[in-house]
């Protein structure tokens, strides 16, 4: 985040006159850069144009020296003024006026100075403390009577994400979603960042955390090796799921099936529906998933990879759950609140085969952290990419043959 | 017939020096500057057969002589101008009178906006041009294009020398331009070359362009321009105009030639 950016305001004819091009070039050449937002071309040659446009520079002095050299030319710095707050009315809700947060990097201004906004997250509130300078993000619901909620848009700056210094299938911020796309290309380049990542999380560096958020088609498609693979190999950090993927991980692991089919066989095994259930039992009885792997209950798949190599779980129940499964946060709004605690330093999110996981992550991750949707379902992955997680690469494909692919990428001989 | 607006130069001299062809030692010779502004009038009346309006002369105000910088006239509108310098400032209360008396409806910009009215403000039926940078805040034109819904493309003018629109850029009732390249940057070059196809564009040489040569005075074919610019009258009259030249020297000490000194009421 650079110190030193101001945002000028250019109206009148600027366009056939080439004002805007002169102010353009003449901030390039001064050594500065720019964004130009909100340009607006006059829709006849009577009507004026007008465009909004971020000056960045290296230094608060070069800044001041564009400034000085483009404002002759119309360019006038938008007066900046403090960000407004008012206190919350009640538990539970916001002011009238609050501003909802992008996922995009935020600062509002306080006291004339620029304050970075903490645990950036979309659609959010932003909760003040002006006495140390401090701002985060805050769910509604979290909101406490009289917390200071940042209010209306003035004072309020949005960094729009620069491209990534990588040039790797992430540094092209294009969520182009298609089905036809080549998938092999894509899954080598997220294998480089997982190895990367792992080196970095290895020697404690932040934001080097991997997360998977997956669904139980992970396990009927037979990515369960796989992934097991991935998390034994310490490259996935944090796993969000259901009751469904733990039951039917767990269920393979003691009968052989998942929702009741052989998983090698590949059909209906007699009573097999009911494995789930009994498997889903059996946990309840020991009381923890955690218990029945140090116990030699769940001796293999992924929950045991996950308790032994201590991988942060949060398992979000639904109302469709069997049991649930014990540790299954059945609260929708606590197990938002256990995955926010969770996306801290992430670094990397693979949404695996849930539209329901992909999703509710998808929402909780800042724009700057790269994620990797796939589905076999075109719908999720647009659906994710409309939502403005644009850093969001989309692989129409099946679950299984990504983590695959993926495992062999980083060197599963299987 | 075109309708002007004129100010005798009874109290015309160069009191303070605000351009570069300023210099309180090069004084006006009185007797000379009203002789040569007597004749531009009889040229203006009688051989361009224009209207003339005069308006009274302030002590004082030895620039209320420059009548191009009262403001813009467009129908029965006029915006008056802004100074730069305070040494003209007094001369807005006089122009805004002026027409205030003649029935205008008569407008300001925003105090902070410099706008030297017809000086800076000029064009063809289409399209205006706005000088800026010397003089006008370039900030001026956008609320003057909403005013009288006509584009404005601003030039920055880049010469000292040619620090008003009009010493150095003169649209012609035909559609041709008669300007002085040089004191357009390459942006300003660009924008003009894009509304004005070459044949249409003058360009006067640097020699007559600091005689003044675009402070001319344009009415149907006719073309008043001060003495001393062979060149562009050779120019012109092979377009077909019929030039008239006049003999400005005194008003060129103060910056200023035929265009300044009228100021176009239609």
């Amino acid at each position: 985040m650079t110190a030193s950016q101001e945002t000028v305001f250019l109206k009148g004819h600027i366009i056939d006159s080439l004002i805007l091009a002169k102010v353009l070039d003449t901030i390039l050449m001064m050594g500065g850069t720019f964004d130009l937002q909100d340009v607006n071309i006059g829709a006849t040659r009577d009507a004026p144009s007008q465009a909004r446009i971020v000056v960045r520079a290296s230094s608060g002095r070069l800044l001041a020296e564009i400034l000085q050299a483009i404002q002759p030319h119309g360019a006038a710095v938008e007066r900046d003024t403090d960000c407004r707050f008012e206190p919350a009315p009640a538990a539970g809700i916001f002011p009238d006026e609050f501003y909802a947060t992008t996922h995009l990097p935020t600062q509002i201004r306080l006291d004339s100075d620029w304050v970075e906004v903490e645990g950036m997250e979309m659609d959010l509130g932003i909760c003040v403390d002006p006495a140390k300078a401090h701002a985060r993000t805050i769910p509604m619901g979290a909101v406490k009577a009289g917390d200071l909620i940042v209010t209306g848009r003035d004072g309020i700056r949005v960094t729009p994400l620069a491209r990534p210094a990588e040039r790797d299938v992430f540094g092209f911020m294009e969520s182009v979603v298609s089905s036809e796309r080549p998938h092999q290309p894509v899954i080598a380049d997220i294998a480089q960042r997982m190895l990367k990542m792992r080196g970095g999380h290895r020697q404690g560096q932040p934001g080097t955390k991997v997360l998977c958020a997956g669904g139980p088609a992970i396990v009927h498609a037979g990515g369960r090796e796989a992934l097991t693979w991935l998390i034994e190999s310490g490259f996935i950090h944090v796993l969000f799921c259901g009751n469904a993927l733990a039951a039917h991980d767990m269920e393979a692991g003691l009968y052989g099936t998942s929702l009741g089919y052989g998983l090698t066989a590949g059909r209906s095994v007699p009573h097999g529906h009911e494995h789930h259930l009994r498997t889903i039992n059996r946990i309840r009885a020991i009381g923890s998933i955690h218990q029945a792997v140090r116990s030699g209950v769940i001796t293999d798949g992924i929950m045991a990879a996950c308790v032994r190599h201590d991988v942060n779980m949060v398992m979000a129940g639904t109302i469709r759950d069997d049991g649930p499964l014990p540790g299954v946060v059945t609260d929708s709004m606590r197990a938002q609140e256990a995955m926010r605690e969770a996306v801290q330093g992430v670094g990397l999110a693979l949404l695996v085969a849930s539209t329901l996981h992909a999703i509710a992550t998808g929402n909780l991750l800042p724009a700057t952290v790269p994620t990797v949707c796939v589905d076999v379902n075109p719908s999720v992955p647009t659906k994710l990419a409309d939502r403005g997680s644009f850093q969001a690469v989309g692989l129409v494909m099946d679950a299984a043959s990504f983590l695959k692919e993926l495992a062999r990428e980083l060197g599963w001989r299987r | 017939m075109s309708r002007l607006l004129v100010c005798p130069p009874d109290y015309f001299q160069i009191d303070y020096e605000i351009n570069p062809w300023m210099k309180r030692d090069n004084a006006v010779v009185p007797s000379r500057a009203v002789a040569q502004w007597q004749r531009l009038m009889q040229v203006l009346e009688e051989d361009v057969a224009a209207g003339v309006e005069r308006m009274q002369p302030v002590p004082g105000l030895p620039d209320l002589v420059f009548t191009a910088n009262a403001g813009v006239v467009a129908g029965r509108r006029a915006v008056i101008s802004r100074f730069r310098y305070p040494e003209r400032r007094r001369e807005e209360l006089h122009f805004a009178q002026w027409f205030r008396e003649q029935g205008y409806e008569v407008l300001t910009l925003d105090e902070s906006l410099y706008f030297e009215g017809a000086g800076d403000l000029l064009g063809f039926p289409e399209t205006w041009f706005g000088g800026y940078r010397q003089r006008s805040d370039i900030r001026s034109f956008p609320r003057l294009s909403e005013l009288f819904q006509r584009e404005i493309i601003p030039l920055e003018l880049i010469d000292s020398r040619f620090y008003h629109l009009d010493t150095c850029f003169c649209p012609l009732s035909g559609g041709e331009l008669l300007y002085f390249p040089s004191s357009f940057d390459a942006y300003g070059l660009a924008a003009i070359a894009q509304r004005l196809p070459e044949e249409r564009r003058l360009a006067v040489p640097e020699e007559e362009a600091i005689r003044f040569a675009c402070n001319a005075v344009c009415s149907g074919k006719h073309i008043v321009i001060p003495a001393g610019c062979p060149r562009t009258m050779r120019l012109l009259e092979s377009r077909g105009y019929l030039t008239h030249e006049v003999e400005l020297s005194e008003f060129m000490k103060s910056g200023g030639a035929a265009k300044c000194l009228t100021l176009a009421l239609d």
